[in-house]
Protein backbone atom coordinates (compact mmCIF):
# COMPACT_ATOMS: atom_id res chain seq x y z
CA UNK A 1 0.00 0.00 0.00
CA UNK A 2 1.52 3.62 -1.19
CA UNK A 3 1.80 5.46 2.14
CA UNK A 4 2.60 9.72 1.35
CA UNK A 5 5.46 10.52 3.14
CA UNK A 6 6.98 14.01 3.93
CA UNK A 7 4.96 17.08 4.71
CA UNK A 8 1.60 17.75 3.25
CA UNK A 9 2.07 20.51 0.38
CA UNK A 10 0.94 23.74 1.45
CA UNK A 11 -1.90 24.83 -0.90
CA UNK A 12 -4.02 21.72 0.99
CA UNK A 13 -3.70 23.38 3.97
CA UNK A 14 -4.31 26.32 3.11
CA UNK A 15 -7.36 25.80 1.15
CA UNK A 16 -8.62 22.59 2.75
CA UNK A 17 -7.70 22.48 6.17
CA UNK A 18 -10.34 23.42 7.72
CA UNK A 19 -13.07 20.87 5.88
CA UNK A 20 -10.14 18.09 5.76
CA UNK A 21 -7.88 17.50 8.27
CA UNK A 22 -5.69 14.88 7.29
CA UNK A 23 -3.21 14.64 4.07
CA UNK A 24 -4.31 11.13 3.51
CA UNK A 25 -7.87 11.49 2.95
CA UNK A 26 -7.03 14.67 0.41
CA UNK A 27 -4.54 12.00 -1.32
CA UNK A 28 -7.53 9.42 -1.51
CA UNK A 29 -9.67 12.27 -3.10
CA UNK A 30 -7.29 12.51 -5.41
CA UNK A 31 -6.77 9.18 -6.53
CA UNK A 32 -10.80 8.63 -6.82
CA UNK A 33 -11.10 11.68 -8.65
CA UNK A 34 -8.22 10.42 -11.32
CA UNK A 35 -9.87 7.56 -11.58
CA UNK A 36 -13.13 8.69 -12.84
CA UNK A 37 -11.83 11.83 -14.24
CA UNK A 38 -9.96 11.51 -18.05
CA UNK A 39 -12.94 10.57 -20.31
CA UNK A 40 -10.69 9.84 -23.10
CA UNK A 41 -8.43 7.21 -21.07
CA UNK A 42 -11.14 4.41 -21.52
CA UNK A 43 -10.80 5.69 -25.49
CA UNK A 44 -7.59 5.24 -25.60
CA UNK A 45 -6.29 2.57 -28.19
CA UNK A 46 -3.94 -0.59 -27.10
CA UNK A 47 -1.72 -1.17 -29.74
CA UNK A 48 1.70 -0.25 -31.60
CA UNK A 49 1.78 2.76 -33.35
CA UNK A 50 4.43 1.93 -36.16
CA UNK A 51 2.26 1.35 -38.65
CA UNK A 52 -0.01 4.65 -37.61
CA UNK A 53 0.65 8.35 -39.07
CA UNK A 54 -1.00 11.04 -39.50
CA UNK A 55 -2.64 13.86 -42.17
CA UNK A 56 -2.75 17.47 -41.69
CA UNK A 57 -6.12 19.56 -42.65
CA UNK A 58 -4.87 22.35 -42.84
CA UNK A 59 -7.82 24.33 -43.89
CA UNK A 60 -9.97 22.97 -40.81
CA UNK A 61 -6.99 23.17 -38.20
CA UNK A 62 -7.33 19.78 -37.26
CA UNK A 63 -5.35 16.48 -38.13
CA UNK A 64 -6.43 12.69 -38.97
CA UNK A 65 -4.82 9.86 -36.71
CA UNK A 66 -4.06 6.80 -39.47
CA UNK A 67 -3.83 3.45 -39.54
CA UNK A 68 -1.41 2.25 -42.54
CA UNK A 69 -2.39 -1.16 -42.42
CA UNK A 70 -6.17 -1.23 -42.00
CA UNK A 71 -5.69 1.98 -44.26
CA UNK A 72 -8.48 3.90 -42.23
CA UNK A 73 -8.76 7.10 -39.83
CA UNK A 74 -9.23 6.19 -36.46
CA UNK A 75 -9.18 9.50 -34.60
CA UNK A 76 -9.76 12.95 -35.75
CA UNK A 77 -7.88 15.97 -33.44
CA UNK A 78 -9.39 19.61 -33.85
CA UNK A 79 -8.33 22.96 -32.63
CA UNK A 80 -4.80 23.30 -33.88
CA UNK A 81 -4.70 26.65 -35.62
CA UNK A 82 -3.70 27.84 -38.87
CA UNK A 83 -2.39 24.46 -40.37
CA UNK A 84 -1.21 25.69 -44.02
CA UNK A 85 2.40 24.40 -44.75
CA UNK A 86 2.37 22.36 -41.06
CA UNK A 87 4.18 19.18 -40.86
CA UNK A 88 5.26 16.88 -37.83
CA UNK A 89 7.30 14.94 -36.00
CA UNK A 90 7.37 12.40 -33.76
CA UNK A 91 8.64 11.20 -30.47
CA UNK A 92 10.96 8.43 -30.59
CA UNK A 93 8.40 6.05 -29.02
CA UNK A 94 6.35 7.04 -31.59
CA UNK A 95 3.20 7.67 -29.17
CA UNK A 96 3.32 11.19 -29.67
CA UNK A 97 3.39 13.78 -32.83
CA UNK A 98 4.26 17.24 -32.71
CA UNK A 99 2.62 19.50 -35.48
CA UNK A 100 3.96 22.47 -36.30
CA UNK A 101 1.42 25.51 -37.25
CA UNK A 102 1.79 28.22 -39.53
CA UNK A 103 0.57 30.09 -36.53
CA UNK A 104 3.52 29.59 -34.14
CA UNK A 105 1.41 27.17 -32.38
CA UNK A 106 2.94 23.99 -31.52
CA UNK A 107 1.23 20.97 -30.74
CA UNK A 108 1.52 17.69 -29.09
CA UNK A 109 -0.63 15.40 -30.01
CA UNK A 110 -1.36 11.33 -28.43
CA UNK A 111 -1.55 9.14 -31.37
CA UNK A 112 -3.17 6.27 -29.01
CA UNK A 113 -5.70 8.24 -27.27
CA UNK A 114 -6.66 10.63 -29.87
CA UNK A 115 -6.17 13.98 -27.99
CA UNK A 116 -4.63 17.22 -27.62
CA UNK A 117 -1.96 16.77 -24.74
CA UNK A 118 -0.46 20.30 -24.76
CA UNK A 119 -0.19 23.46 -27.21
CA UNK A 120 2.02 26.64 -26.79
CA UNK A 121 2.08 29.08 -28.89
CA UNK A 122 5.43 30.04 -29.38
CA UNK A 123 6.26 32.53 -31.71
CA UNK A 124 3.35 34.84 -34.28
CA UNK A 125 4.80 32.57 -37.88
CA UNK A 126 6.48 29.44 -37.73
CA UNK A 127 7.75 27.05 -40.38
CA UNK A 128 8.75 23.70 -39.53
CA UNK A 129 10.44 22.14 -36.62
CA UNK A 130 12.90 18.89 -35.54
CA UNK A 131 13.20 16.82 -32.72
CA UNK A 132 16.98 16.37 -31.37
CA UNK A 133 18.63 12.79 -31.96
CA UNK A 134 18.17 11.58 -28.75
CA UNK A 135 14.09 12.63 -28.88
CA UNK A 136 14.52 15.11 -25.60
CA UNK A 137 14.23 18.38 -27.61
CA UNK A 138 11.68 19.91 -30.21
CA UNK A 139 12.99 23.04 -32.46
CA UNK A 140 10.56 25.35 -34.17
CA UNK A 141 11.90 27.38 -37.00
CA UNK A 142 9.81 31.09 -37.12
CA UNK A 143 9.16 33.64 -39.87
CA UNK A 144 8.03 36.12 -36.97
CA UNK A 145 10.05 36.91 -34.96
CA UNK A 146 13.06 34.93 -37.10
CA UNK A 147 14.59 32.58 -35.16
CA UNK A 148 14.91 28.73 -33.76
CA UNK A 149 13.08 27.83 -30.39
CA UNK A 150 14.00 24.78 -28.51
CA UNK A 151 11.56 23.12 -26.22
CA UNK A 152 11.65 20.09 -23.62
CA UNK A 153 9.96 17.43 -26.13
CA UNK A 154 8.04 16.12 -22.79
CA UNK A 155 6.36 19.63 -21.20
CA UNK A 156 7.04 21.87 -24.09
CA UNK A 157 9.26 24.06 -21.44
CA UNK A 158 11.04 26.64 -22.91
CA UNK A 159 14.74 25.61 -22.99
CA UNK A 160 16.49 27.78 -25.22
CA UNK A 161 15.73 30.84 -27.80
CA UNK A 162 18.14 30.80 -30.84
CA UNK A 163 17.54 34.22 -32.48
CA UNK A 164 18.67 34.66 -36.29
CA UNK A 165 19.74 38.00 -35.84
CA UNK A 166 22.26 39.06 -38.94
CA UNK A 167 24.49 42.24 -40.27
CA UNK A 168 23.28 45.46 -38.03
CA UNK A 169 21.12 43.64 -35.92
CA UNK A 170 17.72 42.45 -38.42
CA UNK A 171 16.18 39.16 -37.84
CA UNK A 172 15.74 36.74 -40.37
CA UNK A 173 13.21 34.13 -41.38
CA UNK A 174 14.43 30.77 -40.58
CA UNK A 175 13.92 27.59 -42.99
CA UNK A 176 15.11 23.99 -43.22
CA UNK A 177 15.64 23.25 -40.07
CA UNK A 178 16.62 19.57 -39.53
CA UNK A 179 18.14 17.65 -36.48
CA UNK A 180 21.91 16.06 -37.26
CA UNK A 181 23.85 13.49 -35.15
CA UNK A 182 25.51 14.87 -31.92
CA UNK A 183 22.72 16.55 -30.36
CA UNK A 184 22.50 19.33 -33.28
CA UNK A 185 20.22 21.45 -34.84
CA UNK A 186 20.45 22.31 -38.63
CA UNK A 187 18.89 25.73 -39.75
CA UNK A 188 18.70 28.15 -42.63
CA UNK A 189 18.99 32.18 -42.79
CA UNK A 190 16.18 32.81 -45.42
CA UNK A 191 16.89 36.80 -45.31
CA UNK A 192 20.96 36.23 -44.40
CA UNK A 193 21.88 33.71 -46.41
CA UNK A 194 23.57 32.06 -43.50
CA UNK A 195 23.63 28.17 -42.07
CA UNK A 196 23.77 27.91 -38.78
CA UNK A 197 24.80 24.80 -36.84
CA UNK A 198 23.48 24.61 -33.08
CA UNK A 199 24.89 21.94 -30.54
CA UNK A 200 22.66 21.30 -28.09
CA UNK A 201 24.91 18.91 -26.33
CA UNK A 202 24.03 21.32 -23.37
CA UNK A 203 20.87 22.48 -23.42
CA UNK A 204 21.61 25.44 -20.83
CA UNK A 205 24.48 26.34 -23.21
CA UNK A 206 23.90 26.00 -26.72
CA UNK A 207 27.10 26.09 -28.90
CA UNK A 208 25.35 28.05 -32.57
CA UNK A 209 28.52 27.79 -35.25
CA UNK A 210 27.61 30.42 -38.12
CA UNK A 211 28.60 30.33 -42.03
CA UNK A 212 27.81 33.22 -44.02
CA UNK A 213 27.46 33.81 -47.48
CA UNK A 214 26.22 30.92 -48.61
CA UNK A 215 23.93 32.44 -51.60
CA UNK A 216 21.30 34.63 -52.17
CA UNK A 217 17.76 33.42 -50.81
CA UNK A 218 17.98 29.53 -49.71
CA UNK A 219 14.34 28.74 -49.42
CA UNK A 220 14.89 25.19 -47.73
CA UNK A 221 16.98 22.36 -46.99
CA UNK A 222 17.53 18.91 -46.41
CA UNK A 223 19.95 16.51 -44.80
CA UNK A 224 21.10 13.08 -46.50
CA UNK A 225 19.87 10.19 -44.50
CA UNK A 226 22.95 9.33 -42.80
CA UNK A 227 22.63 12.73 -41.54
CA UNK A 228 26.71 13.83 -42.77
CA UNK A 229 25.66 16.37 -45.28
CA UNK A 230 23.16 19.61 -45.10
CA UNK A 231 21.87 20.98 -48.25
CA UNK A 232 20.28 24.28 -48.61
CA UNK A 233 18.79 25.23 -52.02
CA UNK A 234 18.61 28.58 -53.34
CA UNK A 235 15.70 30.73 -54.84
CA UNK A 236 17.65 33.81 -55.65
CA UNK A 237 20.44 31.85 -58.04
CA UNK A 238 20.49 28.33 -59.65
CA UNK A 239 23.00 26.12 -57.21
CA UNK A 240 22.63 24.55 -54.01
CA UNK A 241 24.73 25.09 -50.42
CA UNK A 242 26.08 22.24 -49.12
CA UNK A 243 27.24 21.73 -45.72
CA UNK A 244 29.45 18.69 -44.51
CA UNK A 245 29.01 18.25 -41.52
CA UNK A 246 31.54 15.50 -40.60
CA UNK A 247 34.14 18.30 -41.68
CA UNK A 248 32.23 21.94 -40.91
CA UNK A 249 35.39 23.66 -40.64
CA UNK A 250 35.74 23.00 -44.43
CA UNK A 251 32.55 25.23 -44.84
CA UNK A 252 30.10 25.92 -47.19
CA UNK A 253 30.46 24.77 -50.79
CA UNK A 254 28.32 25.11 -54.07
CA UNK A 255 26.90 22.56 -55.90
CA UNK A 256 25.09 22.37 -59.46
CA UNK A 257 26.16 25.92 -59.94
CA UNK A 258 24.30 27.81 -62.55
CA UNK A 259 21.88 24.32 -63.60
CA UNK A 260 19.57 26.72 -64.80
CA UNK A 261 22.15 27.91 -67.11
CA UNK A 262 20.75 29.75 -70.89
CA UNK A 263 17.01 28.65 -69.57
CA UNK A 264 14.27 31.35 -69.17
CA UNK A 265 13.08 30.90 -65.38
CA UNK A 266 9.12 30.60 -65.12
CA UNK A 267 7.05 32.04 -62.63
CA UNK A 268 7.81 29.80 -59.48
CA UNK A 269 3.89 29.15 -58.42
CA UNK A 270 4.88 27.20 -55.31
CA UNK A 271 8.30 26.68 -53.63
CA UNK A 272 10.16 23.53 -53.74
CA UNK A 273 10.40 21.53 -50.64
CA UNK A 274 13.29 19.56 -50.06
CA UNK A 275 12.42 18.35 -46.55
CA UNK A 276 11.50 14.98 -48.76
CA UNK A 277 14.84 13.48 -49.46
CA UNK A 278 15.37 11.73 -52.47
CA UNK A 279 18.40 9.71 -52.34
CA UNK A 280 18.65 6.21 -54.08
CA UNK A 281 21.82 4.42 -54.63
CA UNK A 282 24.85 6.92 -55.37
CA UNK A 283 22.19 9.58 -56.72
CA UNK A 284 20.27 12.64 -55.32
CA UNK A 285 17.59 13.69 -56.93
CA UNK A 286 16.25 17.27 -56.62
CA UNK A 287 13.96 19.64 -57.61
CA UNK A 288 14.89 22.41 -60.28
CA UNK A 289 13.76 26.01 -59.23
CA UNK A 290 11.54 27.62 -62.11
CA UNK A 291 12.27 24.57 -64.30
CA UNK A 292 10.45 21.89 -65.19
CA UNK A 293 13.23 19.50 -64.42
CA UNK A 294 14.37 16.67 -62.00
CA UNK A 295 18.52 17.19 -61.30
CA UNK A 296 20.42 14.24 -60.71
CA UNK A 297 23.98 14.40 -58.55
CA UNK A 298 26.00 11.92 -57.95
CA UNK A 299 26.44 11.94 -54.07
CA UNK A 300 30.29 10.88 -54.00
CA UNK A 301 31.34 14.01 -56.37
CA UNK A 302 28.27 16.20 -55.75
CA UNK A 303 28.47 16.75 -59.89
CA UNK A 304 25.40 16.66 -61.72
CA UNK A 305 25.12 13.41 -63.89
CA UNK A 306 21.46 14.18 -65.76
CA UNK A 307 18.76 16.14 -65.44
CA UNK A 308 15.21 14.66 -66.13
CA UNK A 309 12.58 16.27 -67.91
CA UNK A 310 8.96 16.35 -65.77
CA UNK A 311 5.20 17.60 -66.00
CA UNK A 312 5.69 20.80 -63.92
CA UNK A 313 7.66 22.45 -61.74
CA UNK A 314 8.45 19.72 -59.71
CA UNK A 315 7.40 20.48 -55.87
CA UNK A 316 8.14 17.17 -53.53
CA UNK A 317 10.92 14.54 -55.13
CA UNK A 318 10.94 11.75 -52.92
CA UNK A 319 12.67 8.54 -53.03
CA UNK A 320 10.91 4.94 -52.00
CA UNK A 321 12.91 3.53 -49.37
CA UNK A 322 14.48 0.89 -51.57
CA UNK A 323 15.04 3.84 -53.92
CA UNK A 324 13.90 1.83 -57.05
CA UNK A 325 11.30 5.12 -58.09
CA UNK A 326 11.38 7.97 -57.55
CA UNK A 327 8.27 10.29 -57.01
CA UNK A 328 7.50 14.02 -57.93
CA UNK A 329 4.40 16.32 -57.67
CA UNK A 330 3.98 19.38 -59.30
CA UNK A 331 3.27 23.12 -58.83
CA UNK A 332 0.25 24.97 -59.56
CA UNK A 333 -1.24 25.13 -61.98
CA UNK A 334 -0.34 21.39 -62.68
CA UNK A 335 -0.67 19.51 -59.56
CA UNK A 336 -3.49 17.23 -60.70
CA UNK A 337 -0.26 14.97 -61.51
CA UNK A 338 2.67 12.98 -60.28
CA UNK A 339 4.98 11.13 -62.00
CA UNK A 340 7.48 8.39 -61.14
CA UNK A 341 11.32 8.26 -62.25
CA UNK A 342 13.20 4.65 -62.35
CA UNK A 343 16.45 5.57 -60.73
CA UNK A 344 17.99 3.07 -62.84
CA UNK A 345 17.06 4.13 -66.68
CA UNK A 346 16.63 8.30 -65.32
CA UNK A 347 13.44 8.22 -67.00
CA UNK A 348 9.96 8.93 -66.58
CA UNK A 349 8.28 5.79 -66.30
CA UNK A 350 4.60 6.92 -65.42
CA UNK A 351 2.36 9.46 -64.92
CA UNK A 352 -0.58 9.54 -62.44
CA UNK A 353 -3.54 11.71 -62.73
CA UNK A 354 -4.48 11.39 -58.85
CA UNK A 355 -6.72 14.83 -59.21
CA UNK A 356 -6.10 18.47 -58.85
CA UNK A 357 -3.92 19.85 -55.93
CA UNK A 358 -1.69 16.88 -55.12
CA UNK A 359 0.29 18.19 -52.40
CA UNK A 360 1.97 16.05 -50.30
CA UNK A 361 3.36 12.18 -50.53
CA UNK A 362 4.14 9.70 -47.97
CA UNK A 363 5.98 6.21 -48.38
CA UNK A 364 5.02 3.58 -45.67
CA UNK A 365 7.73 2.13 -43.43
CA UNK A 366 9.43 -0.23 -45.92
CA UNK A 367 7.86 1.56 -49.28
CA UNK A 368 4.71 -0.90 -50.79
CA UNK A 369 2.35 1.43 -50.61
CA UNK A 370 2.41 5.67 -50.85
CA UNK A 371 -0.14 7.85 -49.70
CA UNK A 372 -0.96 10.88 -51.57
CA UNK A 373 -3.23 14.35 -50.47
CA UNK A 374 -5.34 15.44 -53.21
CA UNK A 375 -6.31 18.64 -51.81
CA UNK A 376 -9.06 19.57 -54.36
CA UNK A 377 -10.63 16.08 -53.88
CA UNK A 378 -10.40 15.81 -50.42
CA UNK A 379 -8.99 13.14 -50.51
CA UNK A 380 -6.19 10.78 -49.56
CA UNK A 381 -5.15 8.23 -52.22
CA UNK A 382 -3.19 5.13 -51.56
CA UNK A 383 -1.10 3.72 -54.41
CA UNK A 384 0.79 0.37 -54.38
CA UNK A 385 4.20 1.18 -55.53
CA UNK A 386 4.55 -1.78 -57.79
CA UNK A 387 1.65 -1.72 -60.06
CA UNK A 388 1.04 1.48 -59.40
CA UNK A 389 -2.42 0.76 -59.20
CA UNK A 390 -4.76 2.75 -56.73
CA UNK A 391 -5.83 0.60 -54.07
CA UNK A 392 -7.35 2.60 -51.33
CA UNK A 393 -8.96 6.06 -50.79
CA UNK A 394 -10.15 8.03 -47.60
CA UNK A 395 -11.73 11.27 -47.25
CA UNK A 396 -10.13 14.01 -45.57
CA UNK A 397 -10.51 17.52 -45.32
CA UNK A 398 -8.38 19.85 -47.92
CA UNK A 399 -5.19 17.24 -46.81
CA UNK A 400 -1.78 18.92 -47.17
CA UNK A 401 1.31 16.93 -45.24
CA UNK A 402 1.19 13.78 -44.51
CA UNK A 403 3.60 11.82 -41.76
CA UNK A 404 3.98 8.18 -40.71
CA UNK A 405 5.37 7.39 -37.38
CA UNK A 406 8.34 5.78 -39.40
CA UNK A 407 10.08 9.04 -39.28
CA UNK A 408 10.15 8.93 -35.46
CA UNK A 409 13.48 6.84 -36.57
CA UNK A 410 14.80 8.97 -39.28
CA UNK A 411 17.36 11.54 -39.20
CA UNK A 412 16.23 14.73 -40.79
CA UNK A 413 12.94 13.97 -40.53
CA UNK B 1 -43.12 61.98 -59.88
CA UNK B 2 -43.46 58.58 -58.36
CA UNK B 3 -43.23 57.34 -61.33
CA UNK B 4 -40.24 58.88 -62.62
CA UNK B 5 -38.36 58.47 -59.69
CA UNK B 6 -38.99 54.52 -60.28
CA UNK B 7 -38.31 54.43 -63.60
CA UNK B 8 -35.07 56.30 -62.78
CA UNK B 9 -34.52 53.87 -60.18
CA UNK B 10 -34.57 51.09 -62.32
CA UNK B 11 -32.62 52.47 -64.77
CA UNK B 12 -29.85 53.18 -62.32
CA UNK B 13 -29.95 49.58 -61.20
CA UNK B 14 -29.96 48.16 -64.41
CA UNK B 15 -26.62 50.92 -65.42
CA UNK B 16 -24.51 49.55 -62.04
CA UNK B 17 -25.27 45.80 -63.19
CA UNK B 18 -24.43 46.42 -66.12
CA UNK B 19 -21.18 47.83 -65.19
CA UNK B 20 -20.80 45.09 -62.52
CA UNK B 21 -20.82 42.57 -65.02
CA UNK B 22 -17.58 44.11 -67.02
CA UNK B 23 -16.04 45.35 -64.67
CA UNK B 24 -16.22 42.63 -61.87
CA UNK B 25 -15.60 38.32 -62.50
CA UNK B 26 -18.83 36.37 -61.94
CA UNK B 27 -20.01 34.81 -58.72
CA UNK B 28 -18.51 31.51 -59.92
CA UNK B 29 -15.20 33.31 -60.55
CA UNK B 30 -14.59 35.33 -57.35
CA UNK B 31 -15.35 31.73 -55.79
CA UNK B 32 -12.47 30.97 -57.69
CA UNK B 33 -10.00 34.06 -57.12
CA UNK B 34 -11.21 33.17 -53.11
CA UNK B 35 -9.99 29.91 -53.48
CA UNK B 36 -7.00 30.20 -55.08
CA UNK B 37 -6.06 33.34 -52.43
CA UNK B 38 -6.98 30.95 -49.55
CA UNK B 39 -4.63 27.74 -51.09
CA UNK B 40 -1.75 29.03 -53.56
CA UNK B 41 -1.06 32.38 -52.17
CA UNK B 42 -1.99 30.84 -49.06
CA UNK B 43 1.17 28.89 -49.32
CA UNK B 44 3.66 31.31 -48.79
CA UNK B 45 1.16 34.54 -47.35
CA UNK B 46 -1.09 31.87 -45.05
CA UNK B 47 -4.09 30.68 -45.76
CA UNK B 48 -5.58 33.43 -43.09
CA UNK B 49 -3.05 35.95 -45.03
CA UNK B 50 -0.96 36.75 -41.85
CA UNK B 51 2.54 36.31 -44.23
CA UNK B 52 4.71 34.26 -44.18
CA UNK B 53 7.63 33.66 -46.68
CA UNK B 54 5.89 36.52 -48.41
CA UNK B 55 3.92 39.64 -46.52
CA UNK B 56 0.92 39.92 -44.95
CA UNK B 57 -2.02 39.80 -46.97
CA UNK B 58 -4.33 41.88 -44.07
CA UNK B 59 -6.38 44.72 -45.00
CA UNK B 60 -3.99 47.09 -42.83
CA UNK B 61 -1.34 45.78 -44.46
CA UNK B 62 -2.80 46.05 -48.09
CA UNK B 63 -4.28 49.47 -47.41
CA UNK B 64 -0.65 51.22 -46.89
CA UNK B 65 -0.07 50.77 -50.85
CA UNK B 66 -1.63 52.31 -53.82
CA UNK B 67 -4.40 49.83 -55.11
CA UNK B 68 -2.78 49.86 -58.80
CA UNK B 69 0.69 48.87 -57.57
CA UNK B 70 -0.95 45.84 -56.02
CA UNK B 71 -2.42 45.26 -58.72
CA UNK B 72 0.56 45.24 -60.65
CA UNK B 73 2.16 43.38 -57.58
CA UNK B 74 0.02 40.15 -58.38
CA UNK B 75 0.05 40.58 -62.82
CA UNK B 76 3.65 40.81 -63.01
CA UNK B 77 5.18 39.80 -59.73
CA UNK B 78 7.89 41.59 -57.74
CA UNK B 79 11.50 40.75 -59.32
CA UNK B 80 14.30 39.81 -57.06
CA UNK B 81 11.79 38.35 -54.73
CA UNK B 82 9.96 34.90 -54.90
CA UNK B 83 6.74 36.34 -55.94
CA UNK B 84 5.74 35.25 -59.39
CA UNK B 85 4.10 37.19 -62.43
CA UNK B 86 0.23 35.66 -62.13
CA UNK B 87 -0.59 37.62 -65.33
CA UNK B 88 -1.58 35.07 -68.10
CA UNK B 89 -3.20 32.77 -65.20
CA UNK B 90 -5.37 35.84 -64.15
CA UNK B 91 -7.27 38.75 -66.03
CA UNK B 92 -6.50 42.34 -65.23
CA UNK B 93 -10.19 42.32 -64.15
CA UNK B 94 -9.79 39.28 -61.86
CA UNK B 95 -6.35 40.94 -60.00
CA UNK B 96 -8.06 44.53 -59.41
CA UNK B 97 -11.07 42.31 -57.68
CA UNK B 98 -8.52 40.02 -55.91
CA UNK B 99 -6.64 43.22 -54.26
CA UNK B 100 -10.43 44.99 -53.98
CA UNK B 101 -11.16 41.60 -51.74
CA UNK B 102 -7.96 41.08 -49.73
CA UNK B 103 -8.33 45.22 -49.16
CA UNK B 104 -11.82 44.88 -47.67
CA UNK B 105 -10.84 41.14 -45.88
CA UNK B 106 -13.05 39.28 -47.75
CA UNK B 107 -13.14 35.58 -46.42
CA UNK B 108 -10.96 36.55 -43.67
Amino acid sequence: MHRRSGPCPRFCLEKIADTVRSCGLVFLLVVLASSIQPATAAECLSRGTGDMGLVIERASGSVQILDTTVKTSLFRVTGLGDLSHASAVFSRDERYAYIFGRDGGLSKIDLLCGVLVKRVMQAGNSIGGAISQDGSLVAVSNYTPGGVKIFAADSLALVADLPAVYGDGKSSKVVGLVDAPGQQFVYTLYDAGEIRLADMSDPAVPQVSVFTDIGQQPYDALITPDGRFYIAGLFGEDGLALLDLWQPRAGVRRILDHYGRGKQKLPVYKMPHLEGWAIAGDYAFLPAVGQHEVLVVDTRSWKQVGRIAVHGQPVFVVAQPDGRQVWVNFAHPLNDTVQVIDTQTLQVKHSLQPGKGVLHMEFTPRGEHVWLSVRDLDQLQVYDTKSLKKIAQLDAEKPSGIFFTARAHRTGL
Amino acid sequence: MLKTGNRLFTFCMLASMAAAVFSAPDAARQAELLYLLKHDCGSCHGMTRKGGLGPSLLPEDMNKRPPQWLVNTVLDGRPGTPMPPWRGELSEQDAQWLVDAMRRGEGL
